[in-house]
């Protein structure tokens, strides 16, 4: 939810390092050996914490731990609450409801239990009453299962196998050179026979922000409604002031450890009718109201997609995290932030366009993106960057970044990839800049 | 030029020129033994390798050629195509320039002995008269991220040479 613009100062101009103070890691905690400031430009792969998430997990475990929805102890009780009151909070950060929002232990094991559920409903396993709801997006032989060829391995290997469990075919929706999504083709794939268009709302290696809610009015118009929409929310969860419910998609993912929370905790919201009428994915204690030997009643969600020892204490840092963000909004004024990363994104990159060798992945100035941006250097592998980047105290992401589909389609194994955060400076842009227009020669090559 | 003090500049802090030797830039530029795999014959006692480092992609599809030697079996020629980061392709090179002609079981000895510096955390050096110019390859074993680049060739040399 967007912050109150109330409670900054008149006039009150962003300051990076101001709030990189509150990062532990970033002020000091992360030596180098030479004594030189850490440039962290890695915060797409996962991003650090402030202090007030690390306080918040340690206050939890110091004072409330225990299991939660059990016991009739008061430290049980409190634990509950905390663990319920971190939904919400949580929840309201994506606009949504508290029943809305499934804790899980990341994105992919958001993605991994749509793709299961809907894979039960399509083996005849649902939920009393809403089995017309579900049997419309579980799909059969013959149907079609639709992604993008940005997407990250979490949101396609998943759906990959859905498809070969039940028939359906996997369709890709491909992005054009500058990263936008091919919206023609897009209409052109996905038909009568869609059942699930699951797509990212910010590619991890393009920083494109793909126009959701149009996707979602083609899909529900050249499928009359019968296609799940499954939107994955990693990448624009930290950078964008996200309202699920009016995107208008079915269900989408975040994981907590890319938008200043910990690891091993995640979010799954769905459309209230969505989940009530999916069936559940992994079964056990916690998601059940009466069992007995031959079968077994479900609880209503989100419970009902809980099985197991939650991550409470994660999800208490969770909660943390989205006050911080929302604290820095109420500090420095509403959209203060993504003003401030808007300045990251142009200086990276602009910056990017001229060092001599250096083609983008994605390189659009035709819709909205966040500051993320992978590269390739010419005659000079990703890794062999990297490590250049790393001996100047400057930490990037080489590799696929976990979409290996998409690079194939730049014509690259690898790439380099530099992602900001809010607390990422000007002069760390400028660092990473320089010491990238060094490489090359390094190498011997281009000259 | 490439790696040398004056181009290296402040890039060559914190022991990265250990890491980019001259001689292991040289290789990765000269390739030793790479080829276009199907232009090439595919004897008999040949057979062939695909490694692949999940991490970056990077991939290397080796050949060991094994022929019956005075005194054994002996790896008859090594060829290879692939596509990486300068070390795993200056390893590669290296390799193959190490063990042309060389009787198998020594390429078993050079293999595990290589796989157990590059573990070594800098702990081990590579002796030049075993290894030659793959002993510079040494300097890998303190960059831990990057000792599955260095060890890609020799792990497909390894698994080709068992199924030879």
């Amino acid at each position: 939810m967007s912050a109150p613009t109330t409670t900054a100062p008149a006039g009150a101009t962003y300051d990076a390092a101001a709030v990189r103070a509150e990062f532990p890691l970033l002020s000091g905690g992360a030596q180098l050996p030479d004594g030189a400031p850490l440039v962290y430009l890695d915060s797409a792969a996962t991003s650090q914490r402030p202090r007030a998430v690390l306080d918040a997990e340690r206050s939890f475990l110091e004072t409330a731990n225990s299991a939660v929805h059990r016991g009739a102890h008061s430290l049980a009780a409190e634990a509950t609450e905390l663990f319920e009151g971190a939904r919400e909070t949580v929840a309201a950060f994506v606009g949504a409801g508290p029943e809305q929002l499934v804790w899980t232990s990341g994105a992919t094991a958001g993605l991994n239990l749509v793709a299961y559920s809907l894979g039960n409903a399509a083996a005849g396993r649902t939920v009393p009453g809403h089995e017309d709801a579900v049997r419309r997006w579980a799909p059969g032989p013959g149907d079609e299962i639709v992604v993008t060829e940005a997407e990250h391995h979490a949101n396609l290997v998943p759906w990959q196998e859905l498809a070969a469990r039940t028939g359906a075919r996997l369709r890709a929706v491909p992005v054009h050179d500058d990263g936008v999504l091919d919206l023609e083709a897009a209409a052109a794939v996905i038909g009568e026979r869609t059942r699930v268009v699951a797509f990212s709302h910010v590619s991890n290696v393009l920083g494109v922000v793909n126009p959701v809610e149009q996707v979602v009015s083609m899909t529900r118009e050249a499928t009359g409604g019968r296609a799940l929409t499954v939107l994955d929310a990693c990448q624009s969860a930290p950078h964008l002031a996200l309202d699920l419910p009016a995107l208008g998609v079915d269900v989408a993912v975040f994981s907590g450890h890319k938008v200043l929370g910990p690891n091993g905790i995640g979010c799954l919201y769905g459309r209230t009718e969505v989940l009530e009428a999916l069936p559940p994915f992994l079964l056990g204690g916690s998601m059940v109201t009466t069992v007995t030997l031959e079968a077994t009643e479900f609880l209503p969600p989100p419970q009902r997609f809980e099985a197991g020892t939650q991550p409470v204490s994660q999800a208490v840092g969770l909660a943390a995290a989205v006050d911080f963000l929302r604290g820095v909004e109420q500090r420095f004024g509403a959209g203060a932030v993504a003003e401030h990363e808007r300045r990251l994104e142009q200086r990276l990159r602009h910056g990017l366009r001229e060092v001599p060798g250096v083609r983008l992945l994605g390189d659009s100035d035709r819709s909205e993106r966040v500051a993320l941006q992978a590269f390739d250097v010419e005659g000079v592998h990703a890794h062999d960057v990297g490590q250049l980047l790393d001996a100047r105290g400057v930490a990037v992401r080489v590799g696929h970044h976990c979409a290996q589909p998409l690079h194939r389609r730049f014509g690259v194994t690898a790439s380099v990839r530099a992602s900001a955060a809010l607390y990422t400076t000007e002069d760390d842009v400028d660092t990473f800049l320089d010491a990238l227009s060094g490489v090359r020669a390094y190498f011997g090559v281009g000259r | 030029m490439a790696g040398s003090a004056g181009s290296a500049g402040s890039a060559g802090s914190r022991g990265l020129d250990a890491l980019y030797q001259e001689i292991v830039l040289d290789h990765a530029r000269r390739r030793v033994g790479s080829t276009t795999l199907a232009d090439h014959p595919e004897p008999e006692g040949s057979a062939t390798s695909h490694q692949r480092n999940p991490v970056c992609g990077d991939e290397i599809t080796l050949r060991a050629v094994v022929a019956d030697g005075p005194e054994g079996p002996v790896l008859q020629d090594v060829v290879w195509e692939g596509a990486g980061c300068s070390i795993s392709q200056s390893s590669a090179s290296m390799l193959t320039e190490l063990v042309r002609g060389v009787p198998v079981e020594q390429t078993g000895r050079l293999v595990a002995g290589f796989r157990e510096a590059m573990r070594s955390r800098g702990a081990l050096v590579l002796d030049e008269e075993e290894y030659a110019d793959a002993a510079a390859l040494s300097g890998v074993s303190k960059f831990t991220a990057r000792v599955k680049c260095a060890m890609l060739a020799w792990v497909a040399l390894e698994d080709a040479v068992r199924r030879a």
